[in-house]
């Protein structure tokens, strides 16, 4: 049995942290705990857990200056009944197709980057929300981007005395929508075979300022589609918007096949969503 | 660490020193006792163990105790406004609705869906259909499809209902229906709740996981992470010095008796312990008994095992070419045995010219139970008696293979059926018996076992993968006159119930239709993978995709309507069947297929509308329907198949109905009572139930082969008829007036009435007692019933009759495919299903339904692959949003010989589902998947392979 802390203050949870590598047995950080325990079914529990979920003054979801923050405690259910602008809309859906309600009720958003699992549902909407990571360790703090901060499969730039303190959502300067499209073989509690999430960004003449499209369970981390979203910037966002994307804007994605699906189905199919995405967003 | 955690468990103030990362579900569990929460996974995939935390549901297995802390959690023995209900009025109105509406089936699902309804219903009082779907989507139940459980949702809501009550139509076949005793209260054929729904809306029914003995030790299977390898055991010093608490590491050395099982008597060939060779991946090597901290704490890497691994089959070709290793003696070129059944020519008369053929080739994968209770018990040792109480479909033969594992005579074992949180087949086989029981023989300490999902996913036996070859040819006119078919079955690396496949599969291989001419053939075949066995409808499930893609195929080349075709040639009073049997009565498939009807040309015609105005408005969308058709043969094949059951009534005047007929969920045990009630002539409330436990019932063999009602039913109502008879000659009533006559009991005394006639009491003091199976009962007089299908052996072509009865059915899919996405939404169900009678009409409909869910997943999204999908996120069923509204027609064509007209439908419900979900994907888009399941990208690739492209 390893030692377990749920401190109420952020330094004291910091300085754990910090203690715990400097012990070389870094700390297992746990905050909604459903990603812990199902990767330990049958298996001996013996690491150092540091709980989060303890922890005070972090605030709800709310707007900050230039955009809102998504706090380390937030779960999904709060983000499905925050008051929040259409922005979120995709990450908002996103947040009723992760697992079913009783893990909606305890996952974080921030424990599903964390994770960083490639079939993460939160990760291709934070991508497209240009969302940053916030992070503090006793040496200090700083942001990363989300697009840089998952490195691989459950891989991420997180070092083992960092927290992730929260999640940063810039505002866009125009009107913005979001939208999430998730393909899986069953009605809940599915693991994506493909998922797009895209958000537009448009002037007052409805057109488009800011395109920002991201796959996900296609490649090892979610991706953009640059070129695509290049093409979209400065078109008019109107019906038939989703006829410009192409095959070739997909490419540099990386399916693989397993149980779920064939490679060639899941490049197939994002592009499916992808301009399915589009059609609902100018819809 | 240890901590100690204040918080607040159905509102009661509550403290508990524990490891503070100690799962809720295991503290509500384990420490406080409440094990009304179940666990089926630990890892939030079923939703078994939900509670609410400050209202909110969560799955127990994912909250560390500690963030319990200070919360009010209220779990499922909470949800009744009295501490130990006794009866429907104790009951919160959300159980009752469960109880009335047949929500629960085995039970073990029932908790948490209660709960994460709580939570539904005080967030949204009047829920729509979609938002109860929302509410209950993160609970997994494997044996109802669901739709009973939204019913009763519904029913609880403040608000309106939005659904009238069950769709159901019960439908006369041609045959008079047998009435039941005059003077009863006619129990059959009404929805009597189940008897043993208390306990399950109460989460008091004790299932395997459920008890834990005192002084308990516990013991864990080392299990083969390769599918084929040598190993051998080191120094085990070094282990039990470092786990004081290590009282015993078993070893295939150490099992006192044969370490050899199996179903069949002739085809003893798993071990209890692989001895220094494994066979496949999960297969036990050893078993470490101790206690359980001691145990838990013990990590595969501290163990001494040396692997060399081999190289294993895996695929049924592997397993057949020339130089394959072979898997066992007894089964040359890795044939576990073949099954043949030939009738006619079928060369000649397609030779002869003028016929229509179709041709089809099938390939299924493994499919998992996936019931919700993993395989649990516990077992202790009382002086040269073994007694084991566990998870299981047939407790009989669990009492003998045991007794064989322990070198004991049979009547040194006792089984004690717990209850059973699913089955489907997978609990025909031994599980954790062979390893309790050794630890508790050798330790005198009672010793429980509890198999993780993974673990229960890996090492129990699955669904036969199958690779079938089929032709059919019929006339122009549309008479279906020759019919081949081969498949080879992957029936793993122990025999399991391959031979029954092998078997069953050939006689059904036709479908339920007339063919004169008729050769079919099957074989099992060994490979490296984890045992093929028992899963509803034994094989006939797979070649049934086979059979009626052959069907639709010849329809449509015919120019004749699907369903038409099917109805010419359906089975019918007066046929004989490929083996030859001629089939006097209770053959519905007419009946099935002429209540369909209607709905088939309306569905269809929908379809048609929606797919116009999709195709012009360029939608992606696209309908179709599909019908599927089956028989079953109700029973073992051409194999004894006796039930024994005894109806006692003692000095008090109580009646006890004595089954070994083992409820798992499907209502065998409601049935019984039943029947029993109306062939005595009494209220079913009237009786108490024994159930299962070999000491004390007689046996009724197997919870399989859709039997229990047939032939278990039969017997309960010769028990119920006997004991009426003894009555009726005690009170020296006539002959002539025995129908009229009634019964009632009180006080000591069965009072005897016949019209005309004063009332004769008797009193039951003044008798003796007589012997019953149960050592502990003394009945004065004892009812009893034995009843044996009536079958005959098959010769070398599998001719002969090899079930008394069967059931048909049919049904039809309407389906909605994304023909951008090859997504296939299922929209509607229409299940037509002669049962002969239907004893309980919602037990009919639940095993409807529920057998509809299973075929559903089998043609969309199950797949088992070992060291892969070994849980329940990799491995999908249907969730309550995949499974469509169900229409329930009862046909009841009633068999003369079932009892009060009835036969079985547990297995029939499934078999038809996936053949008529694929024909709607074949109306739909032209696409005929034949390689399950029709996942969306083999649907999608199968709609890019036509030409040209959809219109």
């Amino acid at each position: 049995m390893g030692t377990y802390l749920r401190p109420a203050d952020l330094g004291d949870a910091v300085d754990a942290l910090a203690a715990g590598v400097a012990e070389g047995r870094p700390k297992v950080i746990v905050a909604g705990a459903t990603d812990h325990y199902p990767a330990r079914v049958g298996r001996v529990m013996d690491e150092d857990v540091l709980d989060l979920s303890g922890l005070e003054g972090l605030p709800s979801i709310e707007p900050r200056e230039g955009g809102w923050l998504i706090p380390a405690g937030a779960t999904w259910t709060d983000i499905a009944e925050a008051q929040l602008p259409p922005l979120f809309a995709g990450l908002r859906r996103a947040a009723r197709a992760i697992g079913g309600l009783q893990i909606q009720n305890r996952a974080t958003v921030v424990g599903n980057v964390a994770n960083a699992s490639p079939a993460a549902d939160g990760v291709p909407n934070l991508i497209a929300l240009d969302a940053d990571v916030e992070l503090v360790s006793a040496r200090g703090s700083r942001r990363i981007p989300m697009a840089e901060f998952v490195t691989g499969n459950r891989a991420t730039l997180r070092a083992a005395d960092e927290l992730i303190t929260g999640l940063f959502v810039p505002e866009p300067a125009g009107l913005a929508r979001s939208t999430f499209l998730k393909l899986g073989s069953r009605a809940y509690l599915v693991i994506s075979i493909a998922m797009v999430a895209a958000v537009l960004v448009t002037d007052e003449q409805r057109r488009i300022t800011s395109a920002r499209v991201a796959v996900g369970a296609c490649s090892a981390v979610a991706a953009r589609l640059p070129e695509l979203e290049g093409q979209l910037v400065g078109r008019a966002a109107a019906p038939g918007l989703e006829e410009v994307v192409r095959a070739s804007h997909l490419a540099a994605l990386s399916p693989i096949d397993d149980v779920r699906a064939t490679a060639a189905y899941r490049r197939e199919a994002a592009e499916v969503l992808v301009r399915r995405a589009l059609a609902e967003l100018v819809a | 660490m240890t901590a100690w955690i204040n918080l607040s468990v159905n509102g009661q103030p509550t403290e508990v020193e524990v490891d503070p990362m100690r799962r809720l579900a295991d503290v509500l569990r384990d420490d406080l006792g409440l094990t009304g929460t179940k666990i089926g996974c630990n890892a939030g995939d079923c939703g078994a163990c939900t509670v609410r935390i400050d209202g909110r549901q969560a799955c127990a297995c994912l909250v560390p105790i500690a963030q319990a802390a200070g919360t009010d959690v209220r779990t499922v023995e909470g949800l009744a406004p009295v501490a130990e209900p006794a009866g429907f009025a104790d009951l919160a109105s959300l159980q009752r609705a469960f109880l009335e509406a047949g929500a629960a089936q085995c039970g073990i699902c029932t908790p948490g869906m209660l709960m994460a309804a709580d939570d539904l219903l005080e967030r949204l009082p009047s829920p729509t259909e979609a938002e109860i779907h929302d509410g209950l989507g993160g609970v997994l139940c494997r044996c109802t499809g669901y739709r009973k459980i939204v019913e009763a949702v519904q029913a609880a809501a403040a608000g309106p209902l939005s659904a009238a009550g069950p769709l159901s139509a019960v439908v006369a076949g041609p045959g008079p229906l047998p009435k039941p005793g005059e003077g009863s209260v006619h129990a059959v054929g009404t929805r009597l709740p189940k008897v043993d729904g208390l306990e399950l809306v109460t989460g008091t029914a004790a299932f395997g996981a459920d008890p834990r003995p005192d002084g308990m030790l516990v013991v864990r299977a080392v299990r083969s992470p390769h599918a084929r390898a040598r190993f051998t055991i080191g120094d085990l010093g070094p282990l039990r010095e470092k786990h004081p608490g290590l009282v015993l590491v078993l070893t295939a050395a150490d099992i006192p008796g044969q370490n050899r099982y199996g179903i069949y008597a002739t085809g003893k060939d798993q071990p209890a312990l692989a001895d220094g060779e494994v066979r496949h991946r999960g297969e036990a090597i050893l078993g470490l008994v101790g206690e359980e901290a001691a145990i838990e704490a013990i990590t595969d890497d501290e163990l001494p095992i040396t692997w060399e691994p081999l190289p294993p089959h895996l695929r049924i070709d592997e397993a057949l070419a020339v130089d394959a290793h072979q898997l066992h003696g007894h089964a040359p070129a890795n044939v576990l045995i073949s099954g043949r059944v030939a009738r006619g020519d079928v060369d000649a008369v397609r030779a002869d010219g003028g016929l229509i053929t179709a041709e089809v080739d099938v390939e299924t994968t493994f499919v998992e139970h996936a019931y919700i209770e993993p395989e649990a018990g516990h077992a202790r040792r009382v002086g040269d008696r073994i007694e084991l109480f566990v998870s299981t479909q047939t407790p009989y033969m669990d009492r003998d293979e045991t007794a064989l594992i322990l070198g004991l005579r049979p009547d040194q074992v006792r089984i004690i059926p717990s209850a059973v949180g699913g089955g489907f087949g997978g609990k025909l086989d031994l599980s954790v018996h062979p390893l309790i029981a050794t630890a508790a023989w050798l330790t005198g300490r009672p010793v429980r076992a509890v198999w993780t999902r993974p673990e229960s996913m890996a090492a129990s036996p699955k669904r036969h993968p199958a690779r079938i070859h089929a032709s059919a040819s019929a006339t122009p006119d549309g008479a279906l006159v020759s019919f081949r078919f081969h498949g080879d079955f992957d029936t793993g690396a122990y025999a399991s119930w391959g031979p029954t496949v092998a078997n069953r599969v050939p006689v059904h291989a036709t479908g339920p239709y007339e063919v004169l001419n008729v050769l079919a053939t099957t074989r099992a075949i060994h490979t490296n993978n984890p045992p093929a066995g028992a899963f509803r409808g034994f094989g006939v499930p797979q070649a049934a995709i086979a059979h009626e893609a052959l069907m639709d195929d010849l329809a449509a080349r015919l120019g004749i309507d699907s369903l038409e075709f099917r109805h010419r040639n359906a089975i019918h009073a007066g046929s004989r069947t490929a083996t030859s049997q001629l089939i006097r009565a209770s053959a519905g498939l007419r009946g099935c297929l002429e209540a369909l009807r209607p709905q088939w040309a309306g569905l269809r015609r929908d379809a048609l509308d929606f797919n116009a105005v999709a195709a012009m408005q360029r939608r992606p969308l696209r309908r179709g329907v599909g019908i599927g058709a089956m028989w079953y043969g109700i029973g073992n094949t051409s194999m004894t198949n006796p039930s024994t059951i005894e109806l006692g009534l003692d000095r008090e005047a109580v009646l006890t109905l004595y089954s070994g007929a083992v409820d798992i969920g499907q209502g065998a045990s409601t049935v019984m009572v039943q029947i029993a009630a109306d062939a005595l002539g009494v209220p079913p409330a009237a009786m108490r139930l024994v159930s299962g436990d070999t000491d004390r019932t007689a046996d009724a063999g197997k919870s399989s082969a859709s039997r229990q009602t047939f032939v278990s039913g039969n017997a309960a109502r010769l028990a119920g008829e006997d004991l009426r008879r003894q009555l009726l000659r005690l009170a020296e009533v006539e002959d002539a007036a025995a129908d009229l006559a009634t019964l009632e009991f009180a006080a000591g005394r069965a009072i005897v009435t016949e019209s005309g006639r004063p009332s004769v009491a008797i009193d039951l003091a003044e008798l003796p007692a007589v012997r019953a199976t149960d050592p502990g009962a003394t009945p004065v007089l004892l009812g009893h019933g034995t009843y044996d299908p009536k079958t005959t052996p098959l010769d070398s072509d599998g001719q002969g009759d090899p079930y008394e009865t069967y059931a048909f059915g049919a049904q039809l899919a309407l389906v909605e495919v994304d023909t951008e996405l090859g997504t296939v939404k299922v929209l509607r169900i229409v299940a037509a299903h002669d049962v002969g009678r239907a004893i309980n009409p919602t037990q009919v409909e639940g095993q409807i339904h529920g057998g509809i869910a299973q075929g559903l997943g089998l043609a969309l999204m199950e797949a088992y692959v070992p060291g892969r999908t070994e849980n329940l996120h990799d491995y999908l069923i249907p969730t309550v949003g995949d499974i469509p509204e169900i229409e329930c027609l009862l046909i009841e064509d009633a068999e003369p010989s079932g009892p009060y007209g009835a036969k079985g439908v547990g297995e029939p419900a499934l078999v038809p589902t996936a053949p008529a979900i694929l024909g709607g994907i074949h109306d739909a888009t032209g696409a005929r998947i034949t390689t399950l399941p029709a996942t969306p990208d083999r649907v999608l690739a199968a709609i890019h392979a036509l030409a040209p492209a959809l219109p």
